[in-house]
């Protein structure tokens, strides 16, 4: 069977196409020919196929074990049910960057079908850009990750398997929304660096960029959600958020992008903050970038670091390095002629906005520090270091209290200009009602500490000030309901997102404070005692799986002397690795989950046991969904489509064209003269 | 000052100010929190400093476990192969702690040179090798083939 190869051509002409898209449509835009300009969208169609051809054929390939593939060999078996065959196809290094460039190719298509009414030149620039970056990942998969390498002659007869930690729901869903996120900024930074090469940084383009943003945005946040639910339940030891560099290397962005989404707003409704906004666009893909090379290169250890194979580092650091200094020098040669003459007040909604792209970017800088600095070091050769947890919660948990408790004065303030006094008498009663409730949250859970105390207060906060406002908003005349119905898809999706942060805030305060922890050692008929709950042992078995045999256990959860659930944890030994893990039980709840999970052995009829109660932290993961949830209604306004269809007919835009085209060769072409007169 | 001058005078001061802000709340913090690796030939020569939080790591020596049967105490011996420390532990080791196996530990070196362990680290695959043991290990096989070396020179 040849098919195998056949991917590998696909990939192959995938690249070819892409080096066209990236250079065709550009030249065409920027010599104003339109022949040159009209192929940018059959170009990105072809490439999107030949693309989605090659991950079509590696899918099959695992479908039907062929084994002489050698990837399919390293992560599949044939024990394996069908949908982890599937995800297998992006369990291991070669697969997971195909899936990142069929996504890549995806949002490139994406632009390309949904751009009808933008101006040509922009759409050939956008496409051309992304071609760009397509073809330095192409690159990257076709000269150094082949996913379509052979074991010739001698196929092996079975697979090595797929690592169990990632046999499992989450991991099926967890990478192609992260990719779907960090491959989507590429798409703002193409409207960037457009923006930039055409001199049009204007309200336009910010309303062309925003959805796009938005949206790898939300597709980012679920991901990273996803990735610490998975980590929760499925590592075994039931934490949530590890500040772990491979964690951090995926917030960073989300950091970045959550200042460019806000900057965003204000540069389209304000048409200030223009340079910072395409700033913030180059530096978020750029972390895009930082991450997956972090997570790609080997450079971390982790269940993410497939292999560690440094000519794959050099490369994707080449190719960040070639991305980041030359946005960066476009950036330093364009974004000056753009001159904003609009005035704000220094108490406006402006100015809240900036304060949060402050704090945002403050936070993203720290955890960059504390990912980063290890790294450098090493590889500097000045010594081995890491790290803790505690750098981090130490000095991100102030900024996030900071920048939560801004975020409530801000919803209040308006643009241009707001009265200090107004806004103070404004913020009374929310206040007021803020504290209350904290207060008797932390009466609920009993014991106080000023941490929690904050915590759920800036969590409270924000959430009554997002509603106060929607309250304020929907009155009137014809009634509330009608009120609360004229308000737009983009302020509830809005809203939504300020809430779903107010729920992760609240569960990360809650779990973090109030959770309990213990391992205990465990003979058949112990009780062991947490907080309110009673465990008790009752039970020990064996059972056989799909592809391992698992030692389980059985624990009666009692409170009040009343059963309230039942958990099953396992310890597993996966048949084909040999490799044991621990598969937790969790008792979920809205309010709070229980937890157990069987270590190991101590004596013949002894366990160690860790047992937990962790209040309130399925906020985290549904404030997140929440949250995401707003970003995708946000899009759905039905304002990005009216003024789109209100833009001008096509030869005018064409006209605009050559306009635009033209300032890009002036500049180019003054330094030149210049420099020619003084000599 | 002209009023713009002076919009873009604030906007430039509040960032100053916050990122003076993060770097100093950074610095702070990490000087606090930063953990030092040593392997077992630095820790017995004395190297690493007792009651800091530090980092330790190596093979589990074959045969070396020890398990308290009434409690979750453990202890257990990490090897470069050429020295090794006594790692004491209370808690649950992770799946792929095993004799034989590269772990990373974080804690305290007692007075009596035990490394009191609140955290053990092995890794998530069982061909996995910390970094930190990989490099310690080949220091320390290094170190022993000078060593060989000398000795050979010498009985020569």
């Amino acid at each position: 069977m040849m098919y195998p190869e056949l991917g590998q051509f696909a990939l192959i002409l995938a690249l070819l196409l892409a080096v066209l898209l990236s250079v065709v449509p550009l030249v065409g835009s920027v010599t104003g020919r339109d022949s040159l300009q009209a192929f940018a969208r059959p170009l990105t169609a072809g490439m999107f196929v030949f693309v989605a051809v090659a991950f079509g054929i590696l899918t099959y390939a695992f479908m039907v074990d062929d084994f002489s593939v050698a990837y399919v060999a390293n992560n599949s078996n044939s024990l394996l049910p069908w949908y982890y065959k599937f995800s297998a196809v992006w369990g291991g290094h070669e697969g997971s960057l195909l899936l990142w460039i069929l996504m890549l190719a995806g949002w490139t298509l994406a632009v390309a079908v949904f751009s009808q009414r933008l101006p040509t030149v922009m759409v050939s620039q956008v496409l051309s850009v992304l071609g760009f970056v397509c073809v330095g990942f192409l690159l990257f998969i076709v000269m150094t990750s082949n996913p379509f390498e052979r074991i010739l002659p001698n196929i092996p007869t079975d697979g090595a398997d797929l690592n169990p930690l990632l046999q499992d729901f989450g991991l099926i869903i967890h990478p192609p929304m992260l990719y779907m996120g960090y491959v989507g900024f590429s798409v703002t930074f193409a409207f960037a660096i457009a923006a930039l090469i055409n001199g049009r940084l204007d309200a336009a383009w910010a309303r062309w960029s925003r959805p796009w943003t938005t949206v790898a945005w939300a597709f980012l946040t679920v991901g990273i959600a996803l990735g610490s639910w998975w980590a929760y339940y499925e590592l075994g030891w039931g934490g949530w958020w590890f500040w772990d560099p491979v964690e951090n290397a995926s917030l960073l962005p989300w950091l970045s992008g959550t200042a460019l989404i806000h900057s965003l707003a204000v540069t389209e409704k304000r048409g200030v903050f223009k340079s910072w906004t395409v700033l913030l666009a180059i530096v978020t893909f750029a972390l895009s970038l930082l991450g997956t090379f972090l997570v790609r290169s080997g450079v971390l250890t982790s269940v993410h670091a497939f292999a560690s194979d440094p000519e794959r580092g050099t490369f994707l650091l080449a190719l960040l390095a070639i991305t980041v200094v030359g946005s960066l020098i476009l950036y330093a040669v364009r974004a000056p002629t753009v001159h904003v003459r609009v005035r704000y007040g220094s108490m406006s909604r402006e100015i809240f906005l900036l304060l949060n792209n402050v704090m945002l970017v403050s936070a993203t800088l720290l955890v960059a520090v504390g990912t980063l600095y290890p790294l450098v070091l090493d590889s500097l050769d000045m010594g081995k270091l890491s790290i803790g947890e505690p750098f981090f919660n130490l000095t991100f948990t102030p900024l996030a209290i900071a920048a939560g408790l801004l975020m409530g004065v801000g919803i209040f303030s308006r643009w241009k200009k707001t009265d200090a006094g107004w806004l103070a008498r404004k913020l009374l009663w929310p206040l007021a009602l803020s504290i209350l409730i904290s207060a008797a949250a932390i009466v609920g859970y009993g014991e106080f500490k000023i941490m929690a105390f904050l915590g759920i207060f800036t969590a409270v906060w924000v959430a009554v000030a997002t509603c106060w406002d929607l309250w304020d908003k929907s009155n009137s005349r014809k009634g509330r309901i009608h009120g609360l119905k004229r308000q737009s898809r983009s302020y509830y999706g809005m809203v939504l997102g300020h809430l779903g942060l107010a729920m992760i805030i609240a569960g990360a305060t809650v779990v973090s404070n109030y959770g309990i922890e213990r391992d205990v050692r465990m003979e058949l008929g112990d009780v062991a005692t947490v907080g309110d709950y009673q465990f008790v042992f009752t039970d020990v078995g064996q059972r056989q799986g799909a592809n391992f045999t698992a030692a389980y256990g059985g624990f009666d959860v009692l409170l009040d002397g009343r059963k309230v659930a039942e958990l099953h944890p396992e310890k597993r030994q996966y048949s084909v690795g040999m490799s044991v893990m621990t598969e937790a039980d969790i008792d979920a709840g809205f309010t709070r989950d229980i937890f157990v999970a069987i270590g190991e052995r101590i004596s013949d009829n002894a366990w160690a046991i860790r047992l937990q109660y962790k209040p309130l932290i399925r906020w985290l993961w549904l404030g997140a969904f929440i949250t995401a949830l707003g970003g995708f209604l946000a899009v759905s306004d039905k304002r990005y489509r009216i003024r789109e269809r209100a833009t001008e007919p096509k030869a005018k835009l064409d006209d605009s064209g050559s306009l635009v085209a033209s300032p890009l060769m002036t500049s180019a072409t003054t330094p030149v003269m210049t420099s020619e007169a003084r000599s | 000052m002209h009023p713009i001058r002076k919009k873009r005078l604030t906007i430039v001061l509040f960032l100053l100010a916050g990122l003076a802000v993060a770097v100093g709340l950074s610095t702070y913090a990490l000087r606090q929190n930063i953990n030092l690796f040593y392997d077992p030939t630095q820790i017995a020569a004395g190297d690493a400093p007792a009651d800091v939080r530090i980092r330790a790591g190596g093979m589990v020596e074959e045969g070396s476990v020890l398990r308290d049967t009434e409690s979750l105490k453990v202890a257990f011996k990490v090897t470069d192969f050429t020295e090794s420390v006594t790692v004491e532990y209370v808690g649950i080791l992770p799946d792929l702690f095993a004799e034989g196996q590269g772990i990373v530990a974080m804690g305290r070196l007692n007075r009596e040179g035990v490394f009191l362990a609140d955290q053990v680290l092995a890794k998530h695959d069982e061909n996995y090798m910390p970094p930190e043991v990989a490099d310690a290990l080949a220091k320390a096989s290094e170190s022993r083939d000078i060593a060989a070396e000398a000795t050979k020179t010498l009985t020569n």
